[in-house]
């Protein structure tokens, strides 16, 4: 993807290799806008927990529910928004998974690690789906350059 | 990369050579297996050494907890060795670096067993 166009979508299926390629997809966005290793990993990952979050739990692998994934440069931000077909996150059931009653719980962290990596963290149920927003600034010389440049 | 493991006995201590990404899916599966297998057959030491492990994802962090679990709910220990930077960082913000027992060198973490 050349992020010269500002902004890209996709149409994915609820499957684990949507998981995957969702990953993929930021880990080359985030490089390709100059973004530091470290934060490179930090989009990719939180996009991987996004997109892993709309497969599983809010289309449930359904092969007639799609994932939409797109990503924007405006201005000093990427915004990355991640859209399932789901019912809904019900945000009131997502624990707290550093209380000490839920440290050795086997699931649950994924927004938390997206909440860790990224600047902004949206969500938004709906009953026709969830959507995600993922904001990450875009810091040091090397981003604002390549944008200069394009 | 996917992920892969291969185990070997040290002084009645089983290491578990992990390398790859363990995240959903098949890298997730494999580690459950290869915990559920060892504790089976009564190799309740156990040692994960994820020096190889280049990816982690809250899958991945979770299935290493219930690897925990499951080994101590069946009287046995198991330990983690030789994190990449990546992962021990991960442990550190979940807080599970206060759960697990994780070592930076192999003969200290057999020696830890009692």
């Amino acid at each position: 993807m050349a992020m010269t166009e500002q902004r890209v979508s996709y149409t994915l299926d609820s499957s684990l290799e949507t998981i995957d390629s969702a990953e993929e997809k930021a880990t080359i966005i985030a490089t390709e806008l100059g973004f530091a290793d470290d934060e490179v990993m930090q989009i990719s990952m939180a996009v991987r927990e996004g997109a892993v979050n709309a497969v599983l739990h809010g289309n449930e692998y359904a092969p007639d529910k799609k994932v939409i994934l797109a990503f924007e440069r405006t201005g000093d931000n990427l915004v990355i928004t991640i859209r399932d077909q789901g019912k809904g996150l019900d945000l009131s059931k997502i624990p707290n998974p550093l209380a000490p009653e839920n440290l050795l719980k086997t699931s649950g962290r994924g927004i938390f690690l997206m909440r860790s990596f990224m600047d902004v963290v949206e969500i938004r149920p709906s009953q026709t789906g969830t959507e995600l927003k993922l904001i990450k600034h875009v810091h040091g010389t090397t981003a604002g350059g390549k944008e200069a440049s394009q | 990369m996917s992920m892969k493991v291969s185990s070997r006995q040290v002084d009645g201590v089983t290491i578990v050579d992990c390398s790859g990404r363990i995240t959903l899916g098949e890298g997730s599966v494999i580690l459950r297996d290869t915990v559920r297998d060892l504790l089976s057959k009564g190799n309740k030491k156990i040692v994960l050494n994820l020096q190889d492990v280049n990816y982690i994802d809250s899958s991945g962090i979770g299935e290493l907890v219930s690897a925990f679990t499951t080994t101590k709910n069946q009287g046995g220990e198991l330990k983690l060795l030789n994190l990449t930077k990546k992962v021990n960082d991960l442990l550190q913000i979940t807080k599970l670096y206060t759960v697990f027992d994780v070592k930076d060198d192999e003969a200290s973490a057999v020696k830890s067993f009692k």
